[in-house]
């Protein structure tokens, strides 16, 4: 698998990240280096091998249903650039 | 609609609810519905760097209570994955999900149609994940405002195969899930507040055809009517199209309740690409058999089963005990009916579910807010079944109780509403009527026996509608007869 220059703006574009059109290729080449890598991994033989969901051998501790979160609106608005009426304010995006 | 004839709907529907947890499914926020804006939203629902969420037990418990109900498998071992996208109401750019190891797998639901007859509809999956907060769009200046109470809010999307076929399936389906979780207790199943929220993917092909046509998937159905409309005005639009020779094109539709019509959100093309991965903050969620076990334990009788006693314990229809199963707080209102009157319970399910359920209905009331109890419905029933009055009479009795009178054999009285079971009276006036109508009489014994109704009708004038209609058939036949 090799990675394009469209590949590489879809990508930027999903991460919502501005890359310059001259670094394109650059990162292109990157890219797919990583990827050579990986394809490099896909030829040891895993059929044997559970997939891991997480590098640590354990399972999720579970939390008591309770309430222990007070209200600490003022607190975080206070480091939004602009709230009204309690809600906070950005800008306009209707899907 | 004749257009539908030559054409089969296939219908999935994807079903939100969010689960009943006192607090939020990754934080210790509540989730309580209508508080002021961003007032339960704490640093783990906002995303703040440095946070880390941590699983609702109850959460869990919910999801395999439910997995459970549908028959399912319940995964030992399911996990957590990162959903992403960009959006405002959604503060860490990603939700927290399931995706390739769902907490419930494969089930099925049955759901009981019109005609009583009962059809299987396949569960996919169902899975945990977080609410999105909420964007008001109206007018702050030209910006939107954003209330995140809901962020964090414990969801199960229950995914269904596509074995739907016409929008009153897909209908009954939700209904039928609706039941469930209302019975389960996981969910208050509020669709006008958004507990319960429902997407239909839909295509049509013609009948006989065995390939699938291309889905739309229709967002923002929530209520009954609106899945039923929005799914009848989405397939008949792909019919059109179709038929005009133009191909169906794989996209999101967004449904317009007031315009009652879809429209096009977003193509495949431009659609989202979510690249899920396991989120690195949650382990494995692992649960054993011995915990499955207890669960299955705690399971309150449910509808299906529930229903399938009513039929054998009282004798009902499929339909009646359908109905009368519908919700948890129905059925406990019947068997509390049946064991006033102590018989009959045909009869009081006829009075619950037909007359009771009219008023019920006309005021968009639940049963548990009737203005009717079971107590007087009983003994309105009682007075039916020891011959005192008669069903029409029955039905003057409710109207007054469920405007506000009191008592039955007190409406009874003010009404005149008791019949006329003395047997010389009505002997008195059955000799009136078949002296009245001699010819009559001639044509019936000469074998015209279909004239026995006219006079059962005279007599019934005769009294003022007060005769009861039981003894005044045995009493005509006998004269007439003999």
């Amino acid at each position: 698998m090799s990675l394009g220059s469209e590949e590489v703006k879809k990508i930027a574009h999903l991460a919502r990240i501005a890359i310059d059109d001259a670094n394109i290729p650059a990162y292109a080449t990157n890219l797919n280096n990583i990827l050579a890598l990986v394809e490099q991994m896909n030829a040891v033989d895993t059929s044997s091998v559970e997939p891991m969901a997480h590098p640590l051998n354990v399972s999720q501790r579970l939390r008591e249903d309770r309430v222990t979160e007070p209200n600490q609106r003022e607190l975080f608005q206070g480091l939004a650039p602009k709230t009204e009426a309690g809600l906070y304010l950005v800008p306009k995006v209707i899907e | 609609m004749d257009l539908m004839k030559d054409w089969e709907l296939v219908i999935g529907l994807e079903v939100h609810i969010q689960l009943a947890t006192n607090s939020k499914i990754f934080s210790g926020a509540a989730t309580a519905f209508g508080a002021e804006p961003n007032t339960q939203a704490c640093a783990v629902d906002l995303g703040m760097p440095g946070v880390l969420p941590v699983l609702n037990k109850e959460a869990v418990r919910m999801a395999v209570q439910f997995g459970l109900a549908v028959d399912a498998e319940v995964n030992r071992k399911s996990v957590f994955a990162r959903k992403n996208y960009f959006y405002p109401d959604l503060p860490k750019g990603y939700q927290i999900s399931q995706f390739e190891l769902p907490i419930v797998g494969r089930g099925h639901v049955d759901i009981v149609q019109k005609d009583g007859t009962i059809k299987r509809v396949g569960v996919t999956r169902a899975h945990l994940e977080e609410d999105a907060g909420k964007s008001l769009h109206e007018d702050f200046h030209g910006m939107s405002g954003i209330d995140l109470n809901r962020a964090s809010t414990p969801l199960l999307e229950i995914v269904s195969e596509p074995d739907l076929r016409s929008a009153e399936e897909a209908v009954a389906y939700l209904k039928t899930i609706h039941g469930l979780v209302r019975y389960l207790e996981i969910c208050d199943g509020n669709m006008a507040e958004g507990s319960m929220r429902c997407d239909a993917n839909v295509s049509v092909r013609r009948r006989g055809e065995e390939k699938f046509g291309t889905r739309c998937e229709i967002k923002n159905v929530n209520s009954f009517r609106f899945v039923e409309k929005a799914i009848n005005y989405e397939a008949e639009r792909q019919i059109r199209e179709i038929l005009a020779g133009n191909s169906i094109r794989q996209e999101t539709r967004l449904y317009d309740s007031t315009k009652n019509e879809t429209r096009s959100m977003r193509s495949k093309e431009e659609a989202n690409d979510y690249r899920y991965f396991p989120d690195p903050d949650l382990l494995p969620l692992v649960i054993d058999d011995e915990y499955i076990a207890g669960v299955k334990a705690g399971l309150p009788e449910l509808p299906a089963a529930k229903r399938e006693r009513f039929i054998g314990q009282y004798g009902l229809s499929n339909y009646d005990a359908t109905v009368l199963t519908g919700s948890k707080e129905l059925a406990a209102a019947y068997e509390t009916l049946v064991g006033l009157v102590g018989k009959e319970p045909k009869i009081c399910a006829n009075w619950l579910s037909q007359e009771l359920a009219g008023y019920l209905n006309k005021e968009n009331l639940e049963i548990t807010e009737s203005k009717v109890s079971m107590e007087q419905l009983a003994a309105l029933v009682g007075r039916i079944l020891d011959g005192t009055i008669s069903g029409r009479g029955g039905k003057e009795v409710l109207e007054a109780l469920w405007a506000g009178e009191a008592e039955v054999d007190g409406i009874i009285e003010a009404k005149g509403l008791k019949q006329m079971s003395d047997t010389g009276a009505l002997e008195a006036i059955i000799d009136q009527v078949l002296a009245g109508a001699t010819a009559q009489v001639e044509q019936y014994r000469g074998g015209k026996t279909g004239l026995f109704g006219f006079f059962v009708g005279q007599v019934m004038k005769l009294s003022k509608g007060q005769a009861n209609p039981g003894q005044v058939n045995d009493i005509l036949k006998k004269k007439l007869e003999g």
